[in-house]
């Protein structure tokens, strides 16, 4: 099927994302758009727009229903989920397949595969992953019997939980069963799955990904990314490739990742997610993460592919035009979240009206925004307004040029995170590498002591 | 059709050889102002195009629900401390935090709300009865609306 008008069932920067891959191929836009983001950039921006529903996401972006039906009504060839929303949903895969449209993403079974922790956690197990040591619970006896062989502090994390979410931290065996009954109930109610398991917790552990790209037959390499710059699990400055890991721990890491990838038959981009613990070299699966990642961008940067490009291809012919040979990584790229949000009041969401917007431009510097003199961001969504994205010889020069674009960053109208960026940026732990997950966290404490 | 960032880049490299400081280029569907920022360079841009809207244009969308702002005399007003979705309770189907006739303390959780996925507790701020509940469970309230009115104990 030959692929003429794509949908978009997104928005905010990376619904601007697509649309710009969508011209660049000459490809129709159709931006899907809630009520509240019908005036927006992507709104602007794209060659056509279908609103899909009311503001609030599950009655518009996470609507399987209303989303199809408005791609059906646009007269859409595919869709595009994005990130976030239905872009991982098993569910919503099927429903666009079986309505004559093309899902730009992986196969349903792909989905399912690695949407429940466990059974991605089994795939990885029979892939030969390493994991960290841990297993599933049914009972106390069980769960105590497991938690003294993989000893403390552990963790309880939510089956159906998954970026952070649904997880707890176990010091002790006097905590387990207590701790334990409230992962179950707590999982239950967020995820309508009551299932948990225990994993060991790494002490001082980065988060490394690896980028993969696969047809079902053959999965490439593009590398690894370092997002250990995390609050509360929420990725802030993230980084290609990963700094300070020995070469042939690196090589490992990246052949894991496509081991997984040929193990599931992978079909589509996709991320998979490990723990490396910083004291031991060890890496351990975490997780798969089946769609682009907001990250993404890093990946391009130092790679020269358009991940976008390449989905879409993917999507038309169902086959990969690229090589291994063709994926040659060069240079460092570092990416910074720039989120409306007031970090010095405890990270205040800051939804508004942006009356200013001015931006960093030149060699070496990608904005990834959707917001613009004027531009709206409304409370129903999440807090990203721009990914400042530098590149460049190495990290070095990288982080000075990151420095100085944040620095000519100027928003009216709402509170932004800039100038935490531009603290971390000058910050000599940061500036030496390979910080691990708990380095934010700890900065910001630090910073609080008078 | 619109500048990509490869564009931005190039027109940039172009002007940083050059003595110009700053750039603006209109067109029917945006404006750039491209501006020299002590060694580097700044963008600002403005989109002019008119969304494309496949649909009919909404049905006059019902006038706005009045948000109630003002204070009653005699009554404590509780505002929402933020534009964002508000909920009465602690998750479908659970019981309200509080209903009319309940005492409250100044930290007594009386709703919770939803702004950009975060949950943010709204708390009564004074001590006493609830005597009106203003906004409705799900419903979207702006930062500084009243939710609802306390009858303060006496001191």
């Amino acid at each position: 099927m030959t692929l003429r008008r794509v949908f978009i069932a997104n928005r905010g920067e990376i619904a601007v994302r697509i649309i710009r891959t969508c011209h660049k191929l000459g490809l129709i836009s159709i931006l899907g758009a809630s009520e509240a983001d019908l005036n927006s950039t992507a709104a602007k921006l794209a060659d056509e727009v279908v609103r899909i529903g009311p503001a609030r996401s599950s009655e518009s972006y996470l609507n399987i229903e209303a989303v199809i039906e408005a791609a059906l009504r646009a007269k859409a060839d595919a869709i595009h989920p994005g990130y976030g929303f239905l872009s991982e949903n098993a569910k919503f895969a099927n429903a666009v397949r079986s309505r004559g449209l093309i899902f730009t993403g992986p196969t349903e079974a792909n989905l399912e595969a690695v949407g429940d922790k466990l059974k991605a956690r089994g795939h990885a197990e029979d892939a030969g992953l390493p994991l960290a040591p841990g297993g599933s619970i049914s009972n106390p006896t069980d769960a105590r019997a497991l938690a003294a062989k993989i000893g403390f502090p552990l963790l309880v994390k939510a089956v159906g939980g998954g970026g952070g979410r649904g997880l707890k931290r176990i010091d002790a065996m006097s905590q387990l069963d207590a701790t334990v009954d409230l992962a179950i109930a707590e999982a239950n109610a967020a995820f309508g799955d009551p299932r948990v398991y225990l994993e060991r917790f790494v002490a001082s552990g980065r988060h490394v990904e690896a980028q993969i790209i696969g047809d079902g037959e053959t999965v490439l390499d593009v590398g690894l990314r370092d997002c250990s710059v995390q609050r509360r699990y929420q990725k802030l400055i993230e980084e290609a490739p990963a700094p300070g890991i020995p070469a042939a721990v690196e090589a490992r890491i990246r052949q894991a990742a496509v081991a997984f990838g040929r193990h599931l038959g992978y079909f589509g981009l996709g991320t998979v997610e490990f723990l490396y613990d910083r004291q031991s070299h060890e890496f351990y699966f975490l997780e798969m993460n089946a769609r682009i990642q907001v990250e993404h961008p890093v990946t391009e940067a130092i790679s020269g592919l358009d991940l976008v490009e390449e989905q879409l291809a993917l999507a038309e012919h169902g086959k990969l035009r690229l090589s291994q040979s063709d994926i040659r990584l060069r240079g460092h790229a570092i990416e910074c979240r720039l989120n409306a949000e007031d970090w010095t009041r405890d990270f205040r969401p800051s939804p508004g009206t942006v009356t200013r917007a001015l931006f960093p431009a030149g060699p070496g510097i990608r904005v990834d925004t959707h917001i613009e003199n004027g531009a709206s961001i409304p409370p129903f969504y999440d807090s990203l307004m721009a990914k400042i994205i530098v590149t460049g010889a190495d990290r070095a020069e990288a982080v000075a040029r990151l420095l100085s674009a944040m620095r000519q960053i100027e928003i009216e109208g709402v509170a932004t995170n800039r100038d935490l960026h531009i603290a971390l940026l000058t910050n000599s732990d940061f500036a030496a590498g390979a910080v691990d997950t708990a380095y934010l966290a700890q900065f910001l404490e630090a910073r609080a002591k008078p | 059709m619109d500048l990509t960032n490869d564009d931005v880049e190039e027109i940039v490299r172009l002007l940083d050889s050059s003595f110009y400081d700053e750039l603006r280029l209109k067109t029917a569907n945006f404006e750039l102002r491209l501006r020299r920022s002590g060694s580097g360079w700044t963008e600002e841009k403005t989109s002019l195009s008119t969304p494309n809207l496949l649909d009919a244009p909404a049905t006059a969308a019902a006038p706005a629900a009045v948000k109630p702002s003002e204070d009653v005399e005699g009554l404590t007003s509780i505002r929402a401390p933020m534009v964002g979705t508000f909920y009465r309770a602690p998750k479908p189907g659970a019981p309200a935090f509080v209903e009319v006739g309940a005492e409250v303390t100044e930290d007594t959780v009386i709703g919770i709300i939803e702004t950009m996925k975060l949950m943010n507790s709204a708390s009564a701020g004074a001590s006493g009865k609830i005597v009106e509940i203003l906004a409705a469970n799900g419903e979207i309230v702006e930062a500084g609306q009243v939710l609802m009115r306390l009858e303060k104990s006496a001191a």
